[in-house]
């Protein structure tokens, strides 16, 4: 079999997590990585650094000790004010390679499996995807990542006992985001830029961001599927009397009902509202990991034997187009009476 | 300017709609499943025919699995590509990511290069979106990942894409060769030529090369050449749910879902 770059004799008794960043700010990802890095990083007594690349980002190095590092490694360059993952492999390699670390979590975003994906083959190593946990063998040292089955209720543990670093991503909302701790103190270590500029074949030409949807913060989310037919509006109405926002299913999104930044699941979003509606849903597996997390779950469906309802706390056999208006009618009465 | 080589990576997939969860073992019942294409690598198909339209060329097909995945890819032939590559070797099995990726890229180089590599986003099975940016690196190119749209300046030698990002979108622009990935759905895949389609599945070319083909490092490859190991399977901690059905005129469930919810925005 062949090796890894760097070996596991070489490896530096660490967990490295990367801190992506989108203009100056931390992802939430990146935080709640953090978060998990450090129970982890602490059932072993290893030390827990953050990787943050950037132009003019040294402000980050003290959110991320605040929320769990003990450690960060600050690559800051003008070169890299845009992502290009070529910019953003070559110094986060280098990086790596000095580091070493036993462990190394990115954000399962599409700059950071991009960064990721390329990183792990220039380390000629293993890169576990999607992880929906990850745990630590702390004896062996070995970090346990698991994903679900496509479709399936069986999840899949992963681990790559002979090639650093361990790799994995996560998407957001996976981990909860703890609370910082502005006491903690540590150190920064300045990665040197060694960029050559020709290395960069990647020019952004335009870069437009518009209104982020963030549904893995929401508290109340109403899901809609291909069994809406295309009509959203009453689950948009139902959301906005909740304070929430609408999510759907891989087939409405790609039937073009909602946007894409909608998709819960296991190929979008994975949410922890306290309440999450599924409208119109059968109920495939992939959908439900994406609000297995939700304090409660309500489903509406016409077909008695939607796999959906083995899912949820409240299960309602019947027309959503008669179900959905009946509730938001029951819920503004309700709050109209609590006004007078 | 020389012939202009595009390269579609396609996978043969179970449907998904087709696999079931067994709802007492809660195990996966991929037999009754028909394989397909992958859907985004058909969308990876149309974009590159696309190309093709507008640049000349040749579109080749380029896949890694057993031979039963040879119909499926006719298909593609039948579509409009040109050539199909399959890389079928008994110890190409078992790869995980860093595996499959290093024996495309011997499949590229095999083949003579390329201009354009495209592939669709993610496979339906395994849904990493590692493959083409780890293609990209074996192979050091540059790439475009969750491409919507790109347009070739087969003058210049660049490309031009829009992708995904988080929250919006950016227009960037690479030299060729380089590497895309295709978001789903962005386009729609033609149908296949029925004229076509006798060629495509009495004399099209389709090339077969195993690993002593491709001179490959027999430790690169297949169950060997993967880092990742699966150290056991665990029946899904699928949160226990009150599953309580609500019956009654609408009204009435509405007021019962307003007893058990807190709904207080």
């Amino acid at each position: 079999m062949a090796t890894s770059v760097y070996t596991v004799d070489e490896e530096r008794k660490t967990v490295w997590v990367y801190l992506e960043q989108t203009d100056g700010k931390l992802e939430g990802v990146a935080v709640e990585l953090l978060g998990r890095a450090r129970v982890l990083a602490d059932q072993a007594g290893w030390l827990l650094a953050g990787l943050v690349c950037g132009n003019e980002v040294g402000h980050l190095t003290e959110q991320a000790l605040m929320h769990g590092a003990d450690e960060v490694w600050l690559a800051d360059h003008p070169f890299l004010a845009d992502f290009t993952v070529e910019a953003y492999a070559h110094v986060a390699f280098s990086a790596l390679m000095q580091g070493r670390p036993s462990v190394f979590l990115a954000g399962a975003t599409p700059n950071g499996r991009d960064l990721a994906s390329r990183l792990a083959v220039r380390l000629r190593t293993g890169l576990n995807a999607d992880c929906t946990d990850l745990r630590f063998d702390a004896r062996r040292g070995i970090l346990i990542s698991e994903v679900t089955g496509f479709g399936g209720g069986v999840l899949a543990l992963l681990e790559m006992p002979r090639h650093r670093p361990q790799m994995a991503t996560v998407r957001s909302g996976v981990f909860p985001t703890e609370e910082p701790d502005p006491k903690r103190i540590g150190r920064v270590v300045k990665v040197p830029v060694d960029l050559p500029g020709e290395a960069i074949r990647t020019k952004v030409i335009e870069r437009v961001r518009g209104q982020r949807v963030d549904l893995t913060q929401v508290r109340a989310l109403v899901c809609g599927g291909r069994g809406m037919n295309g009509d959203f509006s009453s689950l948009d109405h139902l959301a906005r009397l909740l304070g929430g926002e609408v999510g759907a299913t891989r087939p409405a999104v790609d039937e073009g009902f909602v946007g894409r930044e909608r998709q819960v699941g296991q190929t979008g979003v994975v949410c922890r509202p306290k309440v999450a509606f599924a409208c119109g849903i059968s109920g495939a597996f992939h959908f439900v990991v994406g609000i297995q997390n939700a304090g409660a779950v309500v489903a509406i469906n016409s077909d008695p034997e939607a796999p959906i309802f083995e899912f949820s706390d409240y299960c309602v056999v019947g027309d959503v187009s008669r179900i959905v208006p009946a509730l938001i009618e029951a819920i503004e009465s309700q709050r109209e009476a609590a006004h007078a | 300017m020389p012939e202009l080589r595009l390269v579609v990576c396609m996978k043969v997939v179970p449907k998904p709609e087709e696999v079931r969860v067994d709802p007492m073992t809660r195990r996966l019942d991929r037999a009754r499943a028909r394989a397909e294409i992958n859907p985004p690598d058909m969308n990876a198909l149309e974009m590159a025919l696309t190309l093709k339209e507008t640049h000349g060329g040749r579109v080749s097909i380029l896949s890694m699995g057993p031979p039963s995945f040879e119909p499926h890819l006719r298909l593609g032939l039948a579509m409009g590509a040109d050539h199909v590559y399959l890389l079928s070797d008994a110890l190409f099995g078992g790869a995980d990511t860093l595996a499959t990726t290093y024996t495309l890229a011997a499949g590229v180089r095999k083949m003579g290069g390329a201009d354009v590599i495209l592939c669709g986003e993610e496979s339906s099975d395994g849904a990493t979106g590692q493959v083409p940016p780890g293609l990209a690196e074996w192979l050091g190119l540059p790439q475009i990942t969750l491409a919507t749209q790109v347009s070739l300046d087969a003058a210049a030698g660049t490309l031009r894409g829009r992708r995904e990002i988080l929250g919006g979108h950016e227009i960037v622009e690479v030299s060729i060769p380089a590497v895309v990935s295709v978001k789903a759905a962005c386009n729609e895949p033609r149908f296949m030529d029925y004229r076509r389609k006798t060629w495509a599945f009495e004399t099209g070319r389709v090339t077969v090369w195993d690993r002593e083909d491709l001179n490959v490092d027999d430790s690169r490859i297949g169950v060997a050449g993967s880092p990742t190991i699966v150290s056991g399977l665990d029946e899904a901690a699928v949160r226990e749910r009150k599953r309580e059905f609500l019956h009654g005129t609408p009204d009435e469930i509405a007021r019962a879902l307003l007893e058990r919810l807190d709904l207080n925005a």
